[in-house]
């Protein structure tokens, strides 16, 4: 298709640890079209950072390939010229701005790093109109990180992000440390920008409703696994795996009426570091069999468009 | 609610902090009443108060800067307030504890877990080391961690564990309440699942009441019996769950359901609140909420609204409801 911007093919990321190999990310494969969003669930040490980070090239990947345009960039050192075409938005507005530069620095920074700006002038008009584009009033112009709240921080990484008018950008987390009313404006100015720029977003999140609300496909991945992937609509019409289905269920809605059934998964995560081979969650599953254990589910198609990676999961959901 | 039935009254509770920048209003003019077993829940966002409602109903103000500047705390018929701090430190852990938000910082790194455990109860009930140990034992087979686990140390426990074994030391003595200050926020979906079902399960086999302050409308509609909505430091809207999610008087508990991103109704738009919670070193006159306020009266700037009952048990404060 000529209108795929990201396509990810069998990316690995291990870390060597003092306890053996730990697996990441494990064989993760998908596309992102252009102007498209997509949604990156799961919980903790799921990988799902990690798989952001490799993706634009902040750590390498151990095997497989992302191609951007249709071109391998994992085989080639980095360039500026990926690096201003692919941004990223941190998780936690307090660490990942500079204490020490002013607002409008930190903004400049990528500016300068990549020779943008021909004058004074043009820098200082851009900073304005980024300011302005994510609704940071100028007289913050001079202010320093730890006066503004978290909303705030938020925005200066956005702008940051911005900056360059990257076609791709990788957001882990970008509203979770913010409280409800203020996430909602920057989910929202995030969508603006979208809709406006044609930007492509991977959402990385642990949060089912706010990937259901600003996605359009969806990957959730369980330890470095991609358990399920498909449309966000169809996923959560129709959520095969068991793992997905325990994850939305655990969710509290704000809603008194709607009685729900709710399946507790048992235990915890388990280890990432040399697992054995099977399915990584079944340890945790309420389905799982002697098979579960012995030989790792391959992802396959179950519905149009529609992947999962279990052994039973037609037997689960009763399809043919 | 009969008398006999109240655990805690909270009336007219203000708490400031003075500090070098100015007056810090943290609680302004809080009331609300918990009955034996009943479980309210406490939202609000950053800042709100709900943190300091919970550190003022313990004791546990610093002072200095902290000083509760009006009001009374009824524990049982009892006032809190003018309680000795021997007095308080003989409640706490006795008759009222607390679970707190960060399972990673609230244990001791250098004590085993049941050591910890075993602490509280030796503090509260003239028990020797022996049965101590034993009582701990049991209450962490309670929690859900096999007694075998006792002489770890909380590195050795996952997140959700460490919670489990915060709540075990929370329940140690069967205190008639339980402040539970956002215990899941730190925690993975799935994880919180499994220690909310467990609060839920232990609170109904003990009889305990609890204040679980949150910023989650999610939580509160799994756990709780009633509910106060907490801004700038008053309660603007509290009362049963049905009247607060299903007849949502006050503008600000509005805008909160119209932040969330829902996962029944695919909305192309969230409706967030304007603007950002105010100082409470400089809070605006009148009511508040008023500058963010989308229905904002003339009279809004400089009255402040009163606590107004709309139905039976259902306050808001809020000058359109008066």
């Amino acid at each position: 298709m000529s209108n795929t911007l990201i396509e990810v093919q069998n990316l690995k990321k291990y870390f060597k640890t003092n306890h053996g190999m730990l697996h990441a990310v494990d064989d993760v494969s998908f596309t992102i079209e252009q102007g498209q969003t997509l949604g990156v669930v799961g919980e903790s040490g799921c990988g799902k950072s990690t798989l952001g980070r490799v993706i634009i090239k902040l750590l390498e990947a151990t095997d497989g390939k992302v191609l951007f345009h249709g071109e391998d960039i994992t085989a080639r050192p980095s360039s500026l010229d990926d690096r201003r075409r692919m941004q990223m938005i941190f998780q936690d507005p307090f660490s990942s701005l500079n204490p020490r530069m002013s607002v409008s620095q930190i903004i400049a920074e990528p500016l300068q790093i990549h020779h943008v700006c021909k004058s004074k002038e043009d820098l200082d008009q851009r900073i304005r109109n980024l300011m302005d584009t994510v609704g940071l009033a100028e007289r913050f112009t001079n202010a320093y990180p730890h006066e503004l709240d978290g909303g705030r921080r938020q925005r200066i990484g956005i702008a940051r992000a911005l900056a360059l008018e990257p076609e791709f950008i990788v957001c882990d987390e970008p509203v979770s440390a913010l409280d409800v009313s203020i996430q909602a404006q920057i989910l929202n100015l995030m969508q603006d920008l979208q809709e406006e720029r044609k930007f492509t977003y991977m959402f990385i999140t642990h949060d089912m409703s706010v990937v259901k609300h600003i996605s359009n496909s969806i990957i959730v991945m369980y330890l470095g696994n991609m358990v399920e992937k498909s449309d966000a609509d169809e996923l959560f019409e129709h959520t095969l795996h068991p793992y997905s289905k325990a994850l939305l269920s655990a969710i509290p809605e704000p809603n008194i009426h709607k009685e729900r059934r709710r399946t507790i998964l048992r235990g915890e995560i388990t280890s990432p570091i040399d697992p054995e081979p099977g399915c990584r969650f079944a340890a945790r599953c309420a389905y799982a069999t002697e098979e579960c254990s012995c030989r790792t589910p391959e992802l396959e198609e179950v519905l149009p468009k529609h992947y999962v990676a279990c052994h039973h999961v037609r037997a689960i959901n009763g399809l043919k | 609610m009969e008398t006999k039935n109240k655990l805690l009254e909270v009336k007219d509770l203000s708490i400031h902090y003075f500090t070098d920048e100015g007056v810090v209003r943290a609680v302004n003019n809080i009331d609300f009443e918990l009955a034996r077993g009943e479980t309210m829940g406490l939202v609000g966002e950053t800042g709100a108060g709900k943190t300091t409602t919970a550190r003022g109903i313990m004791g546990l103000v610093p002072n200095p800067p902290g000083r509760v500047v009006s009001g009374e705390i009824l524990f049982e018929g009892k006032d809190l307030l003018n309680a000795s701090k021997l007095q308080m430190r003989l409640h706490r852990g006795k008759d009222f504890s607390m679970i707190f938000q960060d399972p990673m910082t609230s244990l001791n790194p250098i004590l085993t877990v049941g050591d910890q455990i075993a602490e509280v109860i030796r503090l509260h009930e003239k028990l020797s080391h022996k049965d101590a140990n034993r009582k701990a034992a049991e209450i962490l087979e309670m929690v859900g961690i096999p007694a075998e686990r006792m002489s770890e140390y909380p590195h050795q426990f996952s997140g959700g564990m460490k919670q489990r074994v915060v709540i075990a030391i929370a329940l140690a003595c069967s205190p008639k309440l339980i402040i539970a200050d956002e215990p899941t926020t730190a925690l993975d979906v799935t994880i919180q699942a499994q220690v909310l079902e467990l609060m839920r399960d232990l609170q109904e086999k003990l009889g305990t009441a609890m204040l679980l302050i949150t910023h989650d409308l999610g939580v509160v509609a799994d756990t709780c019996n009633k509910v106060a909505i907490m801004y700038a430091g008053q309660i603007v809207e509290m009362g049963s769950l049905e009247n607060v999610y299903d007849n949502t008087k006050h503008p600000y508990t509005k805008g909160l359901f119209g932040s969330l991103p829902s996962l029944s109704i695919k909305s192309k738009r969230l409706v967030p609140i304007d603007g950002l919670m105010p100082d409470p070193v400089d809070l605006p006159s009148g009511c508040p909420f008023h500058p963010r306020c989308p229905d904002c009266m003339e009279s809004c700037k400089s009255r402040m609204p009163v606590k107004t009952e709309v139905s039976p048990g259902h306050y808001v404060r809020c000058l359109r409801c008066e």
